[in-house]
């Protein structure tokens, strides 16, 4: 292994701009003669809109324009889409209403956009929306998806009766029953599956510019995935053509899924833009961002697990009722989908399995992908019942897991993935290994001396990443193929340049995918620069989410330096008059097989462009090549996550006392970001497990609307992490990558809601576990204890 | 409109603000050190923090005028030259930042905790000192090592340590 190579705990390449406050955000980027935008918002959950009078707001200082969605309709501007169709049971296409990027009829949720007022400046713009006079219609709203479909409830699009965007199932419903007929145990449970707000801690921004001469537009925005973004706005908002807007997403603070769909706010910058002849700059204050970002979870479950007389998992039974929000956000219905049930089965082998998803609108903003994306709420599920049920029947939760791991693969589960690789049995013991569990009863009987409870929880959890074959997405509804592009650029010099469609948004992909250059071809990792954000430079790319730039975005760049390989060895053939058949490279070095006779890289790349030793009829001046690269299959990481707590039962408060998490990524390029991944996403979950949840009281007024009232977690509420890994290489990709982005998100919160309820010995511990769920679940545990 | 003079990073400017212009505000667009973020409206997040006369401010919380004569850094302004400070240096060491938007304001509060704490700093009260920086990408976990190294390093005037891999 090279010091720069794979597998090296190579320190950041992009580390320097970020450390020294040299980044390049979207909202550090102003423009000659910019306008800002501010937007003016529904109050209210759900209203008819009258009128909405802008005059007074005109002739405030320094207001360039007020802007309605009536102007918007006018323009014939259209609206935001959800890309992944998904049919309900009876064959019914999803009903997906409509939402324009400003309401002019009707808001569905509080901070729905009614009027963009341009100005100056910031304040003089947010002066005078305060100033514009919206006369609203107040109607009754529903915030609550339990109730969103029941009899009466209000009524939020048209094209949805009862608010049900679909009713879909996945699975055989008639083998499940029957297995759960001749079970020998049952293990129920009811399960919330808490709303959250991703934050991310750059809030959104959108800048647009408008080139009359060209008639082109150019957004810089805080995206995922900029080409999806230009696909959108142009195929289905009708904004330009493709060919005529650029998208630009420069360094970007954080994304967590949030900054993948395309909003409201991109679509009126570009509008507005092309209005007032004038670049219009919008920067989310963080108020906007709890009000407007798509949150993540909010699922109401009804789950079964079915065993039989030897402990085995025999069948799974689910019903979800999903919430989307007020509108149908871009990826918005793949996340309770396909995203969700079809990793039920866990890490087992269950032979039946049925879920069923009602999708509900609500008046709350969008739901959508957030770290995980389904796969937590999938985690979820299936680890706390697994857990419960070994509690009922009174054996290790580990052995029961054991007896029921999934041992020879390729393994297909009932809920359509073929499971390719994997050793669950290798991550558990070792975790167990890890937390010393074989001790754990003397620490809990050392914590009860102290007067405290002690508890541990498991999660041994399985997701799909790698997202995805396009041919198997596409026909589950993607609008979308799901591969990745690359581009290799070798300079005469040599150095290179990889253009990708994977986006960096904190993952340290320019580190990363220079490590896999420097180990291919031999090359210092200072001469390899990452292009990627800007769509006038990368020709196409699908972004980053779903812990897919690993094994798909890295695999088209191998692919790619293929393509360069054997091109540079036609050219050292040349130069050493050999056949480029005969030509082996190694180190950076090409050399004629069985000879001592060899060129450097930079030798080879410098004639590839001056071609003085080959004529334009045998080979092609210059070395660049593309790829595109459709995976074959999803990736399988796994692993087990053990939580150790002690909870003080007088006064609720959980203190993490041990964490230990075993993941199988497969290979891994560096071991140092993919350690920083883990942790990142253990937090996250222990974030939704403790501290996080998104409150709408019932007039649909979001109550934890700023970082005083949603507990983000903070330093002191985490401990220090074990991490380690386990491996199986993937074999459906090149370099054997699983992706570990969001594993921790997905892994933690069953591992320590599993630890709590062990701990309070009561199984009733909804999330977030603040200390007052936590000291009642301790009283009524201990009064379950005496009775 | 009124002006004021402040130093910022060794550099003084004398800048016309309207009154309610925040510090965090002339920092950013009158003088364009955009290092210095701006994560929240609650003064919750810590993005922002920079130092005013030594101590660390969250600069979305002061006036600009309130700073009239004072002497600011900013993260733009820690480093010597291209000799990064060794609080930054312990941050890129222990892979302490992810999409870097938190970082500014991080390192400038790790640096002001060794001021006011010493540079023997155990992990509980490093992130009992945090409280006030919040991070959604690390974990906090290699954030915590990052400022116990970067303490010691300021004290020994060296490097941080390579961290163990």
């Amino acid at each position: 292994m090279s010091a720069t190579g794979i597998g090296a705990a190579v320190r950041r390449k992009e580390d320097q701009r970020f450390i020294t406050g040299s980044g390049n955000y979207t909202s550090d980027i102003t423009r000659p003669g910019e306008v800002r935008a501010y937007f003016v918002r529904s109050p209210h959950a759900h209203a008819t809109i009258k009128k909405v009078n802008t005059k007074a707001a005109e002739k405030m200082p320094g207001v360039v324009a007020v802007l309605t969605g009536a102007d918007l309709a006018n323009d014939k501007i259209g609206g935001l889409i959800c890309g992944w169709a998904i049919t309900s049971k009876d064959g019914t296409p999803m009903k997906m209403g409509a939402h324009p990027a400003v309401a002019a009829d009707k808001v569905r949720c509080v901070g729905d956009a009614v009027a963009v007022v341009l100005a100056e400046t910031l304040r003089q713009a947010r002066d005078a929306a305060e100033a514009v006079e919206v006369d609203y219609g107040v109607l009754p709203s529903v915030v609550d998806p339990a109730k969103a479909a029941a009899k009466g409830a209000p009524q939020i699009h048209d094209v949805a009766p009862n608010n049900m965007i679909y009713d879909w199932h996945l699975g055989d419903k008639a083998a499940t029953d029957a297995a759960f007929a001749s079970a020998k145990h049952v293990t129920k449970l009811d399960i919330i599956n808490n709303r959250l707000v991703p934050n991310a801690m750059e809030p959104r921004a959108a800048i647009a510019e408008y080139d009359q001469g060209n008639d082109a537009l150019t957004l810089w925005n805080t995206s995922q995935n900029p080409h999806v973004a230009r696909l959108v706005i142009s195929a289905f908002v009708g904004m330009a053509p493709e060919h005529k807007l650029r998208v630009i997403a420069p360094d970007v603070g954080g994304g967590f899924g949030s900054k993948i769909f395309i909003y409201p706010e991109e679509v009126v910058a570009l509008w507005a833009a092309r209005r007032v002849k004038r670049p219009v700059k919008w920067v989310s204050d963080r108020s906007e961002a709890f009000l407007t970002d798509a949150h993540g979870r909010d699922h109401v479950t009804k789950a079964e697990l079915a065993l039989d007389a030897n402990h085995k998992i025999t069948g799974l039974r689910v019903h979800t009722i999903a919430n989307i929000g007020a509108y149908m956000s871009t990826f918005s219905s793949s996340v309770p989908t396909y995203l969700y049930a079809t990793l039920l089965s866990g890490q087992y082998a269950i032979p039946a399995i049925y879920a069923e998803v009602d999708a509900v609108y609500t008046n709350t903003a969008p739901v959508d992908a957030y770290r995980g994306a389904g796969r937590p709420e999938a985690t979820f599920v299936v680890e706390r019942l697994v857990e419960v049920a070994a509690r009922e029947l009174g054996v290790d939760p580990a052995e029961l897991r054991r007896k029921n791991f999934v041992k020879s693969f390729p393994h297909q589960t009932p809920v359509i993935m073929a499971y390719d690789a994997g050793d669950y049995d290798a991550s558990l013991t070792k975790a167990m290994n890890m937390i010393d569990y074989k001790n754990f009863g003397q620490r809990k009987a050392a914590s009860e001396k102290n007067g405290k409870l002690r508890g541990i929880g498991f999660s041994t959890y399985i997701e799909a990443c790698g997202i995805a074959p396009s041919q198997a997405v596409g026909s589950l509804g993607a609008g979308v193929g799901l591969w990745e592009s690359a581009e290799v650029r070798v300079n005469p010099t040599g150095s290179v340049e990889i253009l990708t469609g994977s986006h960096s948004h904190g993952q340290g992909h320019e580190t990363t995918f220079a490590q896999l250059v420097s180990d291919r071809l031999g090359v210092p990792i200072e001469t390899v620069s990452i292009v990627h954000g800007d769509t006038d430079k990368v020709q196409f790319g699908m972004g980053t989410y779903g812990s897919r730039s690993g094994a798909v975005g890295m695999s088209a760049i191998v692919k790619a330096l293929d393509k360069i390989e054997a091109k540079a060895k036609k050219v050292a053939g040349y130069m050493m008059e050999a056949s480029g058949d005969d030509i082996e490279f190694k180190d950076g070095k090409f050399t004629v097989k069985g000879t001592d006779k060899s060129v450097g890289w930079g030798d080879v790349t410098l004639n590839a462009y001056i071609a003085h030793k080959f004529t334009g009829g045998q080979l092609e001046p210059g070395l660049k090549e593309g790829a595109f690269y459709d995976p074959t299959n999803f990736t399988f990481p796994a692993g087990c996550h053990i939580a150790e707590v002690e909870i003080d039962p007088e006064t609720g408060k959980t203190t993490i006392a041990n964490w230990v998490a075993v993941d199988d990524f497969g290979n891994i390029i560096n071991p140092m970001i993919v350690e920083g991944q883990v942790h990142g996403g253990i937090a996250q979950g222990v974030g939704q497990a403790l501290l996080e949840g998104a409150h709408y009281n019932s007039d649909g007024q979001l109550v934890t609307g700023s970082f005083m009232d949603y507990a983000m977690p903070r330093a002191a509420d985490l401990p220090s992490f074990k991490v380690d890994t386990t491996l199986t290489p993937c074999p459906s990709n090149p370099l054997g990558i699983k992706g570990c982005g969001e594993a921790g998100a997905i892994a933690s919160p069953a591992a320590l809601i599993n630890a709590i309820t062990n701990a309070v010995g009561h199984e009733n511990v909804p999330m977030p576990a603040t200390p007052s769920t936590v000291w009642k679940a301790a009283q009524g545990g201990m009064k379950k204890a005496a009775e | 409109m009124p002006n004021v003079t402040i130093t910022v990073n060794g550099k003084s400017h004398t800048v016309d603000v309207a009154p309610e212009t925040l510090l965090v505000e002339l920092l950013r667009e009158k003088l364009r050190l955009t290092g210095t973020h701006v994560g929240c409206d609650t003064s919750q997040c810590g993005a922002c923090v920079v130092h005013v006369d030594g101590a660390a401010v969250k600069s979305c919380t002061m006036l600009a005028m309130t700073a009239d004569g004072a002497k600011v850094t900013t993260i733009e302004g820690l480093a010597n030259g291209s000799a990064l400070h060794p609080m930054q240096e312990a941050f890129r060491e222990h892979h302490g930042l992810q999409c870097g938007f938190c970082t500014p304001g991080m390192i400038m509060s790790a640096v002001d905790i060794v001021n006011r704490k010493g540079s023997e700093l155990d992990e509980h009260t490093i992130r009992e000192e945090l409280e006030g920086n919040i991070c959604r990408c690390t974990g906090y976990h290699n954030i915590v090592k990052a400022v116990a190294a970067g303490a010691k390093a300021m004290k020994g005037g060296a490097k941080p340590a390579r961290a163990a891999e």
